[in-house]
Formats: C-alpha cells, sequence, structure tokens
C-alpha cells in the first residue's frame, strides 16, 4: 500500500459515518486530510453483519434460500439466482427452459431497479434532487410486477431450487413488455437531465480513476471494471441460465472514472431491456421445477458458482459433506471487495469528491457486512 | 470411515470428520467423487512445483489443486505471471475441527485471458500462520482479514492484520466449528450494549 507523505503538523483526522446518508447505510470511513484533501481512508465497516454464512451452516439448503435476498436487498432477485445455481450445480440438475427464461426476465428486471436506485442515490449525493423521485416512480412499476409474481416487492424469494414455485402469473408478458416500453423513454430522460449537464460532467469527470490494471490488482468486478475498458461480464464470459441465446452488448468505458461509470450501468439497463423483451417474446411450455428430491442431500464435494450480479461477480463457494445442512458456506460479495478500493480512489481527492466515490461503487452495506 | 473408499493416492486428510453441531449423515460417500484434471496447465505446474502439489482434481467440471502451505504464494505468483491467472477472486476457509491439519484454506483465482477458473487448497494446523498473498495480489487484504477475523488464522506479513467485520475487541472465531450459531462473546456484549447475551 503507497504511503503518501504530508506534514504532521496539517493532518486532520475527520470522521465519515456511520451515520452520514451519503455512505449508503451504515459506512464509517476515517478520512485523513491535508486541508480539503484526503491523504488516506480507513473503512470500518460490520455494523450490519449478521453472520449470514454460519446461518447458512445452521439452515438446510432450502431453508437458507430467502436469507440471501437480504444481503444486497437491491438486488434479491440477482442473489437468489446465484444461490440456487450454485445448489442445483452441486446437485448436477438444471431448471427447466421455462424457469431459466422467467429467471432471466425477473434478473434483469431486477438489475433494472437496482441501476435505477443507484442512480438516484448517486445524483442526490453530488446534489441533484430530482432524479431520486423520478426512478422511485419507475422502480415502482419493476416492484409491481415482483409483487404481482410473488407476493414480495424486496426480498422476493422468487426462485427455488430446482426451478420456480410460482407459474407466471397471466398478464406477466404484458406487464413486462409495458415496463421496457415505459422504461426506455424514462431512461433517455434521465440521459437528458444529466450525462451533458455541466455540473453532473464537472462532478464526475476524472474522478475516482481506477485503470483495468488497478481493477484486477484489487479484483473489482462488474460495471467498474467494464468502465475502465475490460469488456467482461460472466453472462457473455462464462453463460448461466441460458444468457448466450440473447443478443446484447457489454458496454465499456474507456477511462475508469466516475462519469464512464455512469455511463456504463446507464447502457446497461438499456441492454437488459433488450434481453427482457428477448426472453419474454419466447417463454418456452413446459414445467417450472426440475425433479429434485423434497429432502436435498447433495452428495460430498464442493463447488464455486458465480454469476453476473448489478454490482459486480456474485460468487458462492458451498462445502457439502452429504447431510441436508451445507457443511460451509461462503459467499463472494461484490460490493465487500469492490468497497476495498476506496482508498485507493480516493487519495488526493477532495472531501466532496470521497462523495461521489462512494456512490460510484454502488455499495449495499448488508451485502459489505453480511 | 473404510479406506477401501478412497480414490487411489489420496492422503486421509481428504476424509470429511463428523461436525459437532450436525447429525451426522450415513450411507453417502465419505469423500468427494472427484476424476484426475489432466492439462497443459496442470503439467507445467507439475514441472514447476513438483511435489509441493499433492493433487490435481475436478469435481463437476471445476478444476482444483491441493498444494504445500508453504509453497501456496509461489503457486500464485507463478500462476500470476505465467499463466495469466490475474484475478483473484476469493479467499476462504473451512474448518475441519477433527482432522490434524485443521484448515482447509481456498484460494479461487481466474483469468481474464484464459476465461478459467481455478481453485487452490491448502491444508493447514491451527496456530500455523499462513503467507499473505497481499504481496501477489492487492485484493487479498480485505479478504485475509475476514479470514482471520471469522476462522483466526493469522497470515503472516499481512500490513494491517485485524478484525474487519466484527469489533476489535470481540474474543472467538464465529466461523470454527465449535463455536455454536448462538454463541457469543458475553462480555462485550454485556459491556458495549449493557444487556445479557441470553445464555
Amino acid at each position: 500500500m503507497p504511503e503518501t507523505t504530508f506534514l504532521d503538523s496539517s493532518e486532520l483526522v475527520l470522521n465519515m459515518g456511520p451515520q452520514h446518508p451519503s455512505t449508503h447505510g451504515v459506512l464509517r470511513i476515517i478520512l485523513k486530510l491535508d486541508g480539503e484533501k484526503v491523504m488516506g481512508t480507513e473503512c470500518v465497516i460490520g455494523y450490519l453483519h449478521r453472520g449470514v454464512e454460519k446461518i447458512g451452516e445452521n439452515r438446510t439448503y432450502q431453508q437458507f434460500a430467502p436469507y440471501v435476498d437480504r444481503m444486497d436487498y437491491c438486488a434479491a432477485v440477482s442473489n437468489g439466482l446465484g444461490y440456487c445455481l450454485a445448489v442445483e450445480k452441486l446437485l448436477n440438475v438444471q431448471a427447466p427452459p421455462r424457469a431459466q427464461v422467467s429467471r432471466v426476465i425477473l434478473t434483469e428486471l431486477n438489475r433494472i431497479a437496482s441501476h435505477l436506485i443507484w442512480l438516484g442515490t448517486h445524483a442526490l449525493d453530488i446534489g441533484a434532487i430530482t432524479p431520486l423521485f423520478y426512478v422511485m416512480r419507475e422502480r415502482e412499476e419493476i416492484l409491481n410486477i415482483f409483487e404481482r409474481y410473488c407476493g414480495a416487492r424486496l426480498t422476493t424469494h422468487a426462485f427455488r431450487i430446482g426451478g420456480l414455485q410460482y407459474e407466471i402469473y397471466d398478464n406477466f408478458e404484458q406487464d413486462v413488455k409495458a415496463v421496457c416500453d415505459l422504461l426506455l423513454p424514462k431512461i433517455r430522460e434521465y440521459d437528458e437531465l444529466l450525462t451533458e449537464n455541466r455540473i453532473w460532467m464537472g462532478r464526475l469527470q476524472g474522478i475516482g480513476v481506477l485503470n483495468a490494471e488497478d481493477c484486477k490488482a484489487y479484483g473489482v468486478t462488474g460495471p467498474m471494471l467494464r468502465a475502465a475498458g475490460v469488456k467482461w461480464d460472466l453472462r457473455k464470459a462464462q453463460p448461466y441460465s441460458g444468457y448466450e441465446q440473447y443478443d446484447f452488448e457489454i458496454p465499456t468505458g474507456k477511462n475508469g472514472d466516475t462519469y464512464d461509470r455512469y455511463t456504463v450501468r446507464m447502457e446497461e439497463m438499456r441492454q437488459s431491456i433488450r434481453i427482457i423483451r428477448q426472453a419474454v417474446e419466447g417463454i418456452p411450455e413446459g414445467p417450472i421445477m426440475a425433479r429434485i428430491p423434497k429432502v436435498l442431500k447433495p452428495p460430498v464435494g464442493e463447488v464455486y458458482v458465480s454469476i453476473e450480479a448489478p454490482k459486480g461477480e456474485l460468487g458462492y463457494f458451498i462445502v457439502s459433506d452429504g447431510s441436508t445442512q451445507p457443511y460451509r458456506l461462503r459467499v463472494r460479495p461484490p460490493s465487500f471487495i469492490n468497497l476495498q478500493s476506496l482508498d485507493r480512489m480516493a487519495r488526493g481527492a477532495l472531501i466532496a469528491d470521497v462523495v461521489a466515490i462512494i456512490g460510484t461503487i454502488d455499495i449495499v452495506l448488508g451485502e459489505v457486512d453480511r | 470411515m473404510p479406506e477401501d473408499q478412497k480414490p487411489e493416492g489420496q492422503p486421509p486428510a481428504q476424509a470429511r470428520p463428523p461436525a459437532a453441531p450436525k447429525p451426522p449423515a450415513a450411507k453417502v460417500p465419505a469423500s468427494m467423487a472427484t476424476t484426475p484434471w489432466d492439462g497443459e496447465l496442470p503439467r507445467i505446474l507439475k514441472e514447476q512445483f513438483g511435489g509441493q502439489i499433492q493433487e490435481f482434481s475436478t469435481y463437476l467440471g471445476q478444476n482444483f489443486l491441493v498444494a504445500q502451505p508453504d509453497s501456496v504464494i509461489a503457486i500464485l505468483e507463478f500462476l500470476k505471471l505465467e499463466a495469466d491467472f490475474d484475478y483473484l477472486v476469493d479467499v476462504t476457509a473451512v474448518d475441519y475441527p477433527q482432522r490434524p491439519e485443521r484448515f482447509d484454506l481456498v484460494y479461487v483465482l481466474y483469468s481474464f485471458a484464459r476465461n478459467e477458473r481455478i481453485r487452490i487448497k491448502t491444508r493447514i494446523p491451527d496456530g500455523y500462520k499462513p503467507r499473505t498473498a497481499t504481496t501477489v495480489h492487492l485484493t487479498a487484504n480485505w479478504l485475509e482479514r475476514e479470514v482471520f477475523d471469522m476462522f483466526g488464522i493469522e497470515f503472516a506479513g499481512h500490513p494491517d492484520m485485524r478484525r474487519i467485520l466484527l469489533p476489535e475487541d470481540w474474543e472467538g472465531h464465529p466461523l470454527r466449528k465449535d463455536k455454536l450459531i448462538t454463541a457469543m462473546d458475553d462480555r462485550w456484549v454485556e459491556e458495549h450494549l449493557g444487556i445479557e447475551s441470553g445464555h
């Protein structure tokens, strides 16, 4: 870790958080300042630690599924997908095609919902209050679909190991298409509000730069990696749930700064709509649940399965001892690992930039602390 | 457990010990049904590290190797420089309290160039201090801190070996199998929260 030299007499230690609106939850950052310039940071995390991995060892495979929704609660559907895929891999079963397509639609809707929350809160941190109300309005439409599908809006527990519990409802396709038709012009509206906005550009461009090499060194994935110019997305690199059938682009940036991450995420929402539109056209008929036993006892073994969550690579490492409960359940959380790069990005920036940098990482503290 | 069920050449440490808080699982094979992992990469690694890598295996299409604890960092470095495994995905541990080498330390690696994922496993006894991977991958910093926090495995040469999720003056390491799910640091809870910790 590079040490920055500065005069001792001018060092000021400032505590930011845990109760600070721009830290997106209970994140505490100890800032070492020289005037207004950040010379070093230290993250203090763990305020939301609930021992999710320990709980996993003490629940059966099915019982644990709702818990994963409570890690990244802005993207509960993605968490559930990753967990179900990991256990299915351990059992060596695959969800039927109808379930896979429905999963893709719901997961991509959730990616848009997660990005909308990021956009609203990020803009709010920078000082643009209006977008927050707009994105909440649009997110509501997505949550309504979740509610009609499975009864829950936030912590959905939408999927089951082996497929789905609920058949999609009668007007599902129409609802999804209507949301897609609604969202595209709305995203253009956010574009008009922000993309060319002088203040927005001034606050974001050249801030929190993390180049491709740094991203790899820090294990940073997701939109942050893509903004640094690395065209890597697990949906393309190692497709799961039939993502290889869909035609979509991986948006990338050039500079790896906060502005590029903004444009990458905006484009990702459009690409998600593209995937949803393709998926909803051809939901195959058939069963929604694979033939799996009621009591799950995966054979002795271990797997690591990861998916492209809205925030980056979300992985599950599960060790089975042949019993009904995982022997070890490890979650590889993208927020936790991406947050580690905060120090690199914030050094040399101003305090106000730290707020922008926290926003651009797109953390959810529930997932950082687990 | 019967020795004859195990694949040839595997050390007995592969066997699963019964977990203390859980009912014993009977009737299932006690070791992973792995197949040998052959190919270019294992060949190069065998050439380079010889007997320091005990096992190359594949389970459900996922490749992993088991190495001596003191050679892990050299392997990580070799893989990064010579085989493009430039992204350390995860570092974690698994506790087997009945085994002499109590912990499995697991490193998940990915290569962008090869689009390939492998795992490096090593078995270490309680109290052994493995060398830090931060010299090879910066991301190991927080990951190793979490392993220390949860399992009490200290990493030698780590720049900042402190707890990360639990409070710094907390006692005990919750993901060890001898800690039950309800176990808490009673002293800490009483001191800081002013409540009985419930048991």
